[in-house]
């Protein structure tokens, strides 16, 4: 299997999915630059550049979607989506329910997510629980790059809207234009197994839905997924040193959720931790939580998740985003 | 009136010197996550705020510093703003993308044609709680096909609200040329919801200050809003680290990094797309030059032009007033955050 990057993996796949399937395009701000060997490849009526008008071509994937395309729309990070909206709360997820199953969106709108490189809470927001929030919609969130090019191509093969989230601390393409911007006097807390990988060749679909149990434990569960799922694994390493054994479980999606391998898991340590890069509000970690009371499962619960606005400073924001030592310490109260 | 030639050049001075400095302590690795510096368009900023007064609101995009520097706002608290100390501007917590000082009715937004609207609503407010007053929106050419943006016109128009949106044009929108994905013209575009709207060099001060003079006196006056098109050079790209501006800073390294790909990209199977693909490559390629030319050819440097406007001696004065000051507040802002 060849290694690639995170991001590498990404387009892999959907250069794979172009070449396949002339119905799948791509569109969005800046794709000639950020999307040029894909230019390259299969020209400027499929890589589309569009101009900063998120409301009008995301709705437009829609459309694109609905007439037989199989848009993957880019809104460069997801706080943007704020701005076009309508066109996921309102139309995409609306279309297969109000045609009485007779008509779907197959839409992938891919975004570049998450925080811990100084940018603050209006670009380093991850969204998944407002996202997930829609009846009809899809939201995956890898955390490695042969998950990342496997559910790229499921996206892209999904016959409904898809949230595609691509963590920026993964990407390094991200991290360098955003965060590093050619400077060698900064530095980030890259997750290395999650931006550099095997992926399989040709590339494998990964199943939506289905979570991923990395690492075996009979003590407590942590939930995860993108990079929270690699700090759960550094906080795990640290727990076996207190005599925890903790269980990890990369939960791939925030929508759907696995609901068996979550209550099994839950069942089995019967300690549950939830550690989400999202609000802390009216999101995952709650929805796992009624996932558990509504299967009378008894498990005692806690959660590490984004405490407020991300601040800009960056030992400020240290403390807002979940790392290892939050986890370390929470995981710690519920075994204790 | 004629314009304060003096007083223009020290704004633009203090604007651009003060970016000089973010410049350095983002280098240093002081400042984190993206900088997206004004340098370029301190004529457009210091030519209408030159018409501004007490009670008059400003709503910025993410190049907010030259605007928060002309009117006003401590260099010293901007720098431990963005130097993530807890006695910056914001806290430490906004950071550069999202600058507010209430005291100067001033916000900043990194979301792309958000000040448009926000500027609504602060001239709304001050029709009602401060007559006479007026509100900015600085804005660029890139966020005039932002939805919001244009709702904001008609609104605005609509409302007959006292505003001035300005925008800033540098032709580029991140990085696409603008004009290759705007259709029509935004002056008529800004005419067509019934603004007055303006056309004017933005590195030439004096002219903004003209048009400006005529924009906030409606506003003020009760008449309205209008429009100001602005254009001016981005003399230090997107942001700080721009990666097309890089190709021409570090030819050699950005090659051996983009070409290889590239080279698989245009390989890759079927061979017979070869041909197509070239012309798919020509697409990068005259981006690149395009920009190339503009940033190395035709670039003219607003704050050079203010400056031809002053006796020698005593643009000296200004530069060595404003060197000091911008000195002193960068010591002060380190010492607070090295604990001196």
């Amino acid at each position: 299997m060849p290694e690639m990057t995170f991001a590498q993996a990404i387009d892999y796949a959907l250069g794979e999915a172009m070449a396949a399937d002339e119905r799948v395009i791509t569109l969005g701000e800046d794709v000639a630059m950020l999307r040029r060997e894909l230019l390259v490849r299969f020209g400027p009526s499929r890589v589309l550049q569009a101009p900063i008008s998120e409301a009008a071509f995301l709705a437009a994937g829609v459309g694109a979607a609905m007439a037989g395309l199989r848009p993957v729309v880019e809104i460069m990070m997801v706080d943007f989506i704020a701005v076009a909206l309508d066109a996921l709360l309102n139309q995409a997820t609306k279309v297969r329910a109000f045609s009485g199953g007779k008509w779907n969106v197959p839409l992938v709108v891919r975004a570049a997510c998450g925080g811990g490189y100084g940018d603050a809470g209006q670009h380093e927001q991850c969204l998944w629980g407002l996202l997930s929030g829609m009846p009809g919609i899809v939201v995956v969130v890898p955390s490695n790059p042969a998950d990342a090019a496997g559910l790229m191509l499921s996206a892209i093969q999904c016959d409904d809207p898809v949230v595609f989230l691509e963590h920026k601390l993964l990407s390094d393409y991200w991290l360098d234009y955003l965060g590093k911007g050619g400077r060698e006097t900064v530095s980030f807390d890259v997750p290395a197994a999650g931006a550099r990988g095997e992926v399989p060749s040709p590339p494998a679909p990964v199943p939506i839905g289905k979570a991923r149990k990395a690492r075996e434990g009979r003590d407590i569960t942590l939930f995860g997924l993108g990079v929270s799922l690699h700090r759960c694994l550094e906080a795990a390493a640290d727990l076996e040193r207190d005599g925890i054994n903790a269980e990890v479980v990369d939960l791939r999606s925030a929508c759907p959720l696995d609901r068996e391998t979550i209550l099994s898991s839950a069942s089995h340590t019967g300690r549950v931790l939830v550690v989400d890069e999202d609000y802390v509000g009216y999101g995952l970690s709650g929805e796992v939580a009624a996932l558990l009371a509504e299967a009378g499962i008894k498990a005692d619960f806690a959660r590490v998740c984004a405490e407020g606005v991300v601040p800009y400073a960056r030992q400020m924001e240290d403390e807002v985003l979940p790392n290892a030592r939050r986890i370390r310490e929470a995981a710690l109260r519920l075994c204790g | 009136m004629k314009p304060d030639a003096q007083e223009l050049y020290r704004q633009m001075a203090r604007m651009r010197r003060f970016e000089e400095e973010l410049a350095r302590l983002w280098e240093r690795g002081l400042i984190s996550g993206e900088m997206h510096l004004g340098v370029g368009e301190e004529a457009v900023v210091a030519g209408v705020l030159a018409h501004l007064e007490e009670g008059d609101a400003m709503a910025l995009d993410h190049r907010s510093t030259p605007p928060l520097v002309g009117r006003g706002v401590s260099m010293e608290s901007l720098l431990l703003e963005m130097l993530g100390h807890p006695d910056g501007l914001c806290g430490g917590r906004g950071g550069h993308m999202h600058l507010f000082s209430r005291e100067h009715l001033a916000a900043s937004s990194g979301i792309v044609g958000s000040s448009a609207p926000l500027a609504c609503g602060f001239a709304l407010a001050a029709r009602q709680l401060r007559p006479g007053k007026v509100a900015v929106a600085f804005f660029g050419e890139g966020a005039a096909n932002q939805g919001m943006l244009l709702e904001s016109l008609n609104l605005a128009a609509a409302w007959k609200l006292p505003v001035v949106f300005v925008c800033k044009d540098n032709r580029w929108a991140i990085t696409t040329r603008s004009r290759s994905v705007t259709g029509g013209c935004l002056l008529r575009r800004a005419r067509s919801f019934g603004l007055p709207a303006f056309r004017v060099d933005g590195t030439r001060v004096e002219r903004v200050w003209a048009a400006a003079g005529k924009a906030v006196g409606r506003a003020r006056a009760g008449r309205g809003p209008s429009f100001i098109l602005a254009s001016c050079p981005r003399m230090e790209g997107h942001f700080l680290g721009d990666p097309m501006l890089r190709v021409f800073r570090e030819p050699v390294r950005q090659a051996l990094e983009i070409g290889p790909p590239l080279a698989r990209a245009l390989l890759s199977r079927p061979l017979s797309a070869l041909p197509a693909r070239v012309l798919n490559l020509g697409i990068i390629g005259k981006a690149l030059t395009t920009l190339g030319v503009e940033k190395y050819v035709l670039e003219r440097d607003p704050l050079r032009r203010a400056a031809e406007l002053l006796p020698e001696e005593q643009r000296l004065r200004v530069e060595e007033e404003v060197g000091r000051e911008v000195e002193e507040a960068a010591r002060a802002a380190l010492a607070v955050v090295e604990g001196r």
